[in-house]
């Protein structure tokens, strides 16, 4: 890979998303963070190496596991933990929560807790680019689960047929819940899938955020080239709970620990320490800081103020008026 | 009305005005004005091209718009309407055609889930311009699985309109300003009344939603009806005239949101009320209407309410079997008798 700064920056990105991921567990825990959480923890690679690949302007959707893609998109880490605290300065105003976390304004068109909702959203958003005339590509993120949904069929099918801008990322975590995917599929792969709709399909080291980082580039010009879309199958594992306080019945120890090891954090430090691009004090800079701007967050997080009761009944509708 | 064996409940010929405009025809007028107006506006749907829409609302417009403004879909109407949001979150102005309101329910994750959820969760940037048009509606032996009402399953979640025209004027007003409002809108054709023909005025105009309106007037009993038992309603009340009873009736012509002080006004006149409607009794639109009335006129009412609408079961295919099902003049009749002995 090429730049430099660049992959000092996606390794300094998927810190953060490791150090929030485990800063946010130990909240749950302590009962600052109401509701449900699904974390990302081990998935890192994924969101950072996809997202990095992206131009100004292009649109993910994130799912109930989001947090990783937000933050791999840039969104302000103070204002996601002011969400999951359910404040009025969360990004949603505290109307959505964990598994809704999103920004348009950076590209995020929401998050979406049923599995495979956002699918259908991130193909129409590149149907609208094409039939705008728009440069705009769109990534559809979703994991193993989602691959064997009606309306991830249905969406493949569509961007298919139409050579729509869009990539279909399956974030391969290899669990739903307590469900592992082979014992839900009949074929090998999940890119596999993609020969039945005539795209292209390919199955990458999920963990390798400079494979990623390639594989989502060469999709993404196929996509801007009017080449239409494409499915990356991307193996990674998950090395939390399906939600914090899973107590994961169905999932042998040894198989999380021989993922531990395959770190995609510990990869690319071990990887740029070799190739000079950091050292072992740039690595711990890295961590200090990271660490500093988690607990602003977390202190921004919790001197929020709740939202006002009126809030309850705001934005069901717009206000009627035509729109020109 | 169960205990008895089940008789026949006589839907009359929809009975139409002789010229104007027909019903289907409006809906492709209003579509055709505000596609010229705004050109983010564009349609998605099963054959609704070059061949003009399965029931042919959409004729014409292909050859004006093409094939970027009119596209035909494969069958898959949860990734439609999905796509139809990912769209209006790019700022476009979606219309998904939905060949059978029964076909809406495979859609029903997408619609209840994000549709009506959008803005609320995300907020402006959330807001769809988004309309979901769909016929309901049986009498035509189309069976089961063909003719359904389902609007009140989808009246009763938060964040979603429902518009249920009568008229073809209406039909045009309505999804004028469907397609201007920048709020998701269930927009429901009856079956049996794109035929129906009625005064519709060639230029643009818009009808609010939340605005009924009194089809006729009456003094002794307020019946509330739309879509196709609006006409069932007339005829109703032209029978009733004989007999000396006059009857009210009031067309909603929205379910969301509902006008319910035209309602209230009307019952407060005449003290009795009877809903009818095409959709299941039991949690059906007709239970609404009954339930805000009784809470908030309770005492203006003379008699209890009257809900009428099919039997409790499916609409069966047989031309005689689908008429003892359906509600209609006969039981209109019946129930407007009941409240006033």
């Amino acid at each position: 890979m090429e730049d430099a700064n660049m992959q000092i920056e996606m390794y300094r990105r998927m810190v953060t998303i490791r150090k929030f991921e485990e800063e946010v567990d130990r909240l749950f825990k302590a009962q600052e963070i109401p509701g449900f959480i699904h974390l990302s923890l081990g998935q890192e690679a994924v969101a950072v190496g996809t997202c990095f690949a992206l131009q100004n302007g292009d649109v993910i959707t994130s799912t109930h596991r989001g947090h990783h893609y937000c933050i791999a998109k840039g969104l302000d880490i103070k204002l996601m933990m002011a969400e999951l605290y359910g404040r009025s300065t969360g990004l949603q105003r505290g109307k959505g929560g964990s598994m809704h976390v999103s920004d348009f304004g950076k590209g995020v068109f929401g998050g979406y807790g049923i599995v495979g909702g956002g699918i259908p959203i991130a193909t129409g958003v590149a149907l609208a680019s094409a039939l705008q005339g728009l440069t705009t590509v769109s990534v559809a993120f979703f994991s193993d689960g989602a691959c064997n949904t009606g309306i991830f069929y249905e969406s493949l099918n569509m961007a298919a047929i139409w050579d729509l801008p869009v990539i279909f990322v399956c974030d391969n975590n290899q669990w739903a819940v307590s469900t592992p995917v082979k014992s839900m599929m009949r074929i090998e792969e999940v890119s596999d899938r993609a020969k039945a709709h005539g795209i292209p399909g390919i199955t990458v080291d999920g963990n390798d955020v400079t494979t990623l980082y390639h594989a989502a580039e060469e999709a993404a010009q196929r996509a801007r080239n009017g080449k239409g879309p494409t499915l990356i199958n991307a193996v990674t594992y998950r090395l939390g709970g399906h939600f914090v306080g899973d107590p994961e019945h169905n999932r042998g120890k040894d198989e999380i620990e021989k993922w531990k090891k395959k770190c995609p954090i510990r990869q690319m430090e071990a990887r740029l320490q070799k190739e000079n691009i950091l050292n072992i004090d740039d690595v711990k800079n890295i961590e200090t800081q990271v660490s500093s701007e988690i607990e602003d967050a977390i202190q921004f997080a919790r001197s929020s103020p709740h939202p006002e009761p009126e809030e309850a009944l705001q934005n069901v509708f717009a206000e009627v008026g035509y729109d020109k | 009305m169960t205990s008895e064996k089940p008789h026949y409940r006589g839907i009359v010929e929809t009975k139409s005005p002789k010229d104007g405009t027909r019903f289907r025809r409006a809906v492709a007028e209003a579509l055709r004005e505000e596609m010229l107006r705004d050109e983010t506006i564009f349609l998605l749907g099963q054959d609704i091209g070059k061949n003009g829409g399965p029931f042919g609302v959409t004729l014409g417009l292909y050859d004006e718009f093409g094939p970027k403004r009119l596209l035909d879909t494969p069958i898959c109407e949860p990734t439609m309407v999905g796509m139809a949001v990912g769209a209006a979150l790019m700022g476009m102005r979606p219309v998904v055609e939905v060949m059978f309101m029964d076909f809406l329910l495979s859609a029903t994750d997408q619609i209840v889930n994000n549709v009506a959820k959008m803005r609320y969760m995300y907020g402006e940037e959330g807001g769809l311009p988004l309309v979901i048009r769909a016929p309901c509606g049986a009498g035509l032996q189309a069976g089961p699985t063909h003719g359904q009402s389902l609007y009140s399953i989808f009246a009763h979640i938060p964040g979603l309109k429902v518009v249920v025209p009568s008229t073809p004027y209406d039909a045009k007003g309505l999804l004028i300003t469907s397609l201007r409002e920048n709020n998701p809108v269930l927009f429901i054709e009856h079956m049996r009344l794109y035929r129906i023909m009625g005064e519709v005025p060639s230029e643009s105009y818009s009808i609010p939603f939340g605005q009924a309106r009194i089809q006729r007037e009456g003094k002794d009993v307020t019946v509330v009806a739309m879509l196709a038992m609006m006409y069932e309603a007339l005829n109703a009340a032209e029978e009733l005239q004989q007999e000396g009873i006059s009857i009210e009736v009031i067309d909603p012509r929205t379910l969301v949101p509902l006008d319910v002080d035209k309602i209230l006004d009307s019952v407060k006149k005449t003290g009795r009320l009877v809903v009818v409607d095409e959709s299941p009794v039991r949690c059906g639109i007709q239970s609404e209407i009954a339930s805000v009335v009784g809470e908030r006129a309770f005492d203006f009412l003379d008699a209890p309410i009257q809900r009428v609408g099919p039997l409790d079961a499916p609409i069966p295919f047989s031309p005689v079997l689908e008429r003892v099902v359906l509600p209609g003049r006969k039981n209109i009749v019946e129930a407007v008798k009941k409240v006033m002995s």
